[in-house]
């Protein structure tokens, strides 16, 4: 039996002259795109003709997530930093939106290294600008002067990169295993009982059990590690001020 | 002759590779216990002062998922060996 693991599928591609791909856009580019699509619209609706005095649930619960988010921001990060506030939210409705739409049958784009990568550089420069801003320039070179923190500097947003990729794409191979796993075994049931394996059937233990799984892979994976790389991000902005 | 000496590279190859990721599932040990100490103590925690329980319990999965990040490496080493096959190029 042979179990594959692909990455992310080119969708389209620029091919040269001589054949070679000059530029090519990967399904975690057009899959992160209909993400901020679904957040873009969801934001949209939410926030259609304010009041004052909300008299919409809609509007209950824009206040609710903006209010959450502040609370977040001001207890991890205190009440002068609320300019990063909106990042933040921006950042955790990516990634959860992005983890949980493997769902809807698309790629995760989580377990596509270069979007965590992109995620923690982006993190990475706020966590150098905070640093220099609180230390200016020459305070901030001068911790080079111990070469061991370079390794640290550096493991920070690998660590951020690895942890997320690690945890969503683990959870799509071990789902991928267990559904190969299913398959021989129904097949394996379907050849006891005398039916033909060439006939079509369907793989009647691949019916909910991958269910279970998906619960902790899937949902509660994705949504704690969101958690975990904004509350991240905002204890190393922090982190770097002091 | 040539062809069945590079059967015999690969088999040795792909053997080193299923090896090397059951060793690299080890590393889930360490996660293992550190997590369990970290759940047990926040389990204490809340048995004595009740009224913290939310952010004693946030705390901990924030702890919770900077300590699987070890295990997380291994995992991912192991898959890259179970499905990349990252040294059969190597054999020329």
């Amino acid at each position: 039996m042979n179990i594959e693991v692909q990455g992310p599928k080119r969708m389209f591609s620029l091919i040269g002259e001589d054949g070679d791909i000059i530029f090519s856009i990967s399904e975690s580019i057009v899959t992160g795109w209909i993400v901020i699509l679904i957040i873009f619209v969801v934001c949209l609706v939410l926030t259609r003709n304010l009041q004052k005095v909300p008299t919409t649930k809609r509007q209950c619960a824009a206040e609710y997530i903006v209010k959450t988010v502040n609370n977040m921001v001001s207890a991890n990060m205190g009440s002068d930093s609320m300019a990063y506030a909106p990042y933040i939210a921006a950042l955790f409705a990516y990634i959860l939106l992005g983890s949980l739409i493997s769902m809807l049958g698309f790629r995760s784009i989580t377990a596509d290294i270069n979007v965590t990568g992109t995620l923690a550089v982006m993190t990475f420069v706020l966590i150098t600008r905070s640093k220099i801003k609180a230390h200016g320039v020459g305070g901030y070179f001068k911790q080079f002067i111990n070469p061991l923190n370079i390794i640290s500097e550096v493991a920070t947003p690998l660590s951020m990169a690895l942890r997320l990729f690690g945890n969503i794409a683990g959870g799509m191979c071990i789902t991928m295993i267990l559904y190969a796993a299913l398959g021989s075994a129904s097949s394996a049931i379907y050849n006891l009982i005398g039916i033909q394996a060439e006939t079509y059937y369907f793989n009647i233990f691949q019916i909910g059990i991958p269910a279970v799984l998906s619960v902790y892979f899937d949902l509660f994976s994705g949504a704690i590690q969101s958690y975990v790389f904004i509350m991240l991000t905002m204890i190393y902005i922090q982190m770097g001020r002091e | 002759m040539e062809n069945e000496a590079l059967l015999n590279a690969q088999a040795i190859v792909l053997a080193g590779q299923a090896i090397g990721a059951g060793l690299a599932m080890i590393a889930g040990i360490g996660p293992g216990i550190g997590e369990g100490y970290a759940v047990g103590k926040t389990i204490e925690t809340i048995g004595r002062q009740p009224e913290i329980k939310s952010s004693v319990t946030s705390t901990m999965f924030i702890g919770c998922a900077v300590a699987e990040t070890t295990g997380i490496y291994g995992l991912f080493v192991g898959i890259m060996l179970l499905f990349a096959n990252p040294f059969l190029k190597h054999l020329g």
